[in-house]
């Protein structure tokens, strides 16, 4: 009891003191001289933990860039780790703000997370969560939150050029889509019919469940008239899948989903590797890209990292963790580090960038606070002696409806099994 | 209780009580709904597993389901739900047909459970807990799959909304005491007596003319109750609820609650949740942020190892030596929870 009471006694002065402080003297020079709060929200336990630890490591690699400030002040991380499940990362984002008193949150990863965490933002008057990797649509499209801001973009934009691709480029009018049946798989294949039917594409869509080990009856209703496949499986469901249609002889050439051409997948061994040399799938980055600002990134993450158990190139939640960080630091620069009246003027900050990502693409963010930017159509090659995502193409400026206006988009409804955003042109 | 002069149990117990009416005031916000509150709300959620294996000796590893069978029917019927499924209907009709689909679920597994012990109880109600876990992940139409369903408020009490941290804290708790009184009571009721019976020697209450079986379903059905309540609060806690919230890992949560604070009272799931709120919130600050969870299964270990008995166990050893002094005979009889340690019945 005694400690609590003196807990309380100190808070009460603290409180008290940064009140008289900030009413009475409204000198910036104090506020500045404090240094900026910083949360990060990551999954450093569960299925995705290998990414939450990128996503960890490039934002500490850009702090280390900058010496640990912003806008004139220190930046200190409190470091937080979740795994994946909405009410583990609500909990821990209530540390965060209400424990270790945080002005912001960089996090969280997934997308069951980022849509609690878009709720509970809501009830943080004065403080700002910047979303880490999470992918949800919903998250911003639907009852968007004015202090959570999304600097990466979402499953369904990340499908962006690939149906027209299979479509006009390829000229394919049937395919087989074979996905995971949950959220994520969902949003990538509404992205991707949503392009490939308009353009006059026809789709036969083949679910099975998360953790799928045998594919048989799914290769054996893939129908004779589909001239591609496109694979929205990630993990072991892809690999397990890859492989045994490798084994069963089959070659229609592949589409993959933005997590399927993944260095998880491309550095596994086995008869798969043959069949996806020349996958070609869409997503925000790539491993090889001839952009002097990505060629230059990449080489310092590897230096930095590849000692410390980094991976050969960063992740897709690596790079959303960056990219998210950037905003936060750029927007700090900006208002010189003054977050005082409940953070208006850095939240205006935010809202109102306009930068390069490290991929050159140019990123600003929509009415909803999401982030409008590049996606780019890669292709499985073998480059340095191991299989690597290339990029060839690139579809400007995606926003989060794929260009069809957002009344209309909303009105198609949340994508799921039964509404795959197949749907002709009218 | 039992007329006359109050027992040193109960003039404790309200004493108790009046201290955590009191503690928001000493304490900082994030305390009384982070710790505190949350502690309350899934140790009830624990305390309905403890009634079950004190008093009728059936570990069950279902009670987060039927929490999350009254939080996912509270989320499909209130206002404002995303998405809203149903929709519409207030708080006020929603809570109570919660609270009843709870019940009906923990009579279902009840029935379903009915001719099963020790092991196999806990191997059935671990199955019908993953079931339970895989639909909700499944099923787009009701419980809308991997996502589940967000933007579950509570209700506003007295013009307040419920997430302010004083009403919730103080919904935590007085639904915690309720419960925890109803289930001292239901246990020296007849009811009870006859429960405590089938735990210590089924054959011989049914000898006497019980029905055996139908108490059992029935003490599932009040544990579905109070699991419910939990659930409920925990959903509001959560603002919604997700397959995460009653999957495997929130499932040996409340069992690790009730062991660490101690199976042979109902406080002892409160205490246990509490150590364990505490430790799953600050053992990062404590220990290395990429494996703190070693240092949660370390203390785990390290209180099962000393004491058995959990928290509980380790205080009332610590009062013997006090208590043996001034024992003065009749008080002991009414006082039923020194019931032998579950590892001894087998």
């Amino acid at each position: 009891m005694d400690l609590r009471i003196h807990r309380r006694a100190l808070l009460l002065g603290a409180t008290g003191a940064a009140a008289t402080a900030t009413a009475g003297l409204k000198a910036p020079a104090v506020a500045q001289n404090a240094p900026v709060r910083l949360g990060w929200l990551a999954t450093l336990e569960g299925p995705f933990a290998t990414g939450g630890q990128d996503g960890f490591r490039c934002m500490q690699m850009l702090l280390e860039q900058h010496n640990n400030q912003a806008g004139g002040r220190r930046i200190e991380v409190v470091r937080e780790s979740s795994n994946a499940q909405a009410d583990v990362a609500l909990a821990r984002a209530r540390k965060l703000a209400e424990q270790d008193r945080v002005d912001m949150i960089i996090g969280p990863l997934s997308g069951a997370e980022g849509i609690a965490l878009r709720d509970y933002s809501r009830t943080l008057a004065g403080k700002t969560i910047v979303n880490g990797s999470s992918g949800a649509s919903d998250t911003t499209l639907r009852n968007a939150s004015p202090n959570f801001f999304r600097f990466s973009t979402d499953g369904v934009q990340w499908m962006a050029g690939l149906g027209n691709h299979v479509r006009r480029t390829m000229n394919v009018e049937e395919v087989a889509v074979l996905a995971g049946d949950y959220a994520f798989p969902y949003a990538q294949v509404f992205g991707f019919s949503l392009e490939f039917c308009r353009a006059g594409g026809r789709a036969t869509y083949l679910f099975s469940p998360l953790g799928t080990t045998d594919f048989s009856s799914i290769i054996a209703r893939i129908p004779r008239s589909a001239g591609a496949l496109v694979v929205v499986h990630g993990g072991t469901d892809g690999l397990a899948f890859m492989t045994q249609y490798a084994q069963a002889g089959g070659n229609l050439p592949l589409l993959g989903g933005s997590v399927m051409a993944d260095q998880t997948m491309l550095s596994a061994r086995g008869p798969h590797r043959r069949i996806m040399m020349g996958m070609v799938s869409a997503g925000p980055l790539a491993d090889v890209h001839e952009e002097p600002s990505w060629k230059e990134f990449v080489a310092r993450y590897r230096s930095r990292w590849l000692n410390e158990g980094g991976f050969q190139s960063p992740s897709i939640h690596g790079f959303n963790y960056y990219t998210a960080q950037q905003a936060v630091l750029m927007a700090l620069e900006q208002v010189r580090g003054d977050l005082s009246g409940d953070q208006k003027a850095f939240q205006a900050a935010l809202a109102g960038l306009r930068f390069k990502n490290v991929m050159g693409a140019d990123l600003h963010l929509d009415h909803n606070r999401q982030a409008v930017s590049d996606i780019f159509l890669n292709r499985i090659e073998e480059r340095d002696g191991r299989a690597q995502t290339v990029t060839f193409g690139r579809t400007p400026q995606v926003n989060q409806t794929l260009g069809v206006p957002e009344a209309q988009f909303l009105a198609l409804g949340a994508p799921s099994r039964d509404n795959t955003g197949c749907v002709a042109a009218s | 209780m039992s007329g006359g002069r109050p027992s040193p149990a109960a003039l404790a117990s309200v004493a108790l009580l009046a201290a955590l009416a009191l503690l928001p005031l000493l304490i900082p916000p994030f305390w009384t709904a982070n710790i505190f509150g949350r502690a309350f709300v899934y140790g009830i959620v624990a305390m309905s597993l403890t009634f079950l294996a004190t008093y009728g000796g059936f570990v069950s590893l279902a009670q987060t389901m039927m929490g999350g069978v009254a939080g996912y029917v509270a989320a499909v019927l209130v206002p404002d739900s995303v998405p809203s499924l149903v929709g519409g209907v207030p708080y006020a009709a929603a809570i109570p047909v919660a609270l009843l689909a709870a019940t009906a679920s923990g009579l279902l597994v009840g029935a379903v459970a009915v001719r099963t012990q020790g092991i196999y109880l806990l191997m059935i109600t671990l199955a019908l807990a993953v079931g339970f876990h895989l639909f909700a992940q499944a099923n787009i139409a009701w419980f809308n799959g991997y996502e589940g369903i967000r933007n579950v408020v509570g209700p506003e009490v007295f013009g307040l909304p419920f997430r302010n941290t004083f009403v919730f804290y103080y919904a935590a708790l007085g639904s915690a005491a309720l419960l925890y009184a109803l289930v001292l009571y239901v246990v020296r009721t007849p009811f009870g007596l006859v429960l405590q019976g089938i735990r210590d020697n089924p054959r011989r209450v049914s000898a006497l003319g019980y029905d055996a079986a139908l108490h059992r379903i029935a003490a599932f059905g009040l544990a579905g109750f109070i699991a419910g309540c939990g659930g409920l609060l925990v959903t509001f806690y959560n603002i919604g609820i997700s397959p995460g919230s009653i999957g495997l890992g929130p499932t040996v949560n409340v069992l690790v609650m009730c062991v660490i604070g101690g199976l042979g009272h109902p406080i002892g799931a409160f205490v246990g949740a509490l150590v364990f709120t505490l430790f799953d919130t600050f053992a990062a600050d404590i220990y290395d942020r990429d494996r703190f969870n070693t240092l949660v299964g370390a203390v785990f270990l390290l209180i099962v190892l000393v004491s058995p008995d959990g928290v509980l166990g380790l205080a009332k050893r610590a009062v013997a030596p006090l208590r043996g002094r001034r024992r003065v005979g009749p008080a002991a009889g009414a006082a039923p929870n020194t019931g032998a340690p579950l590892a001894a019945e087998e």
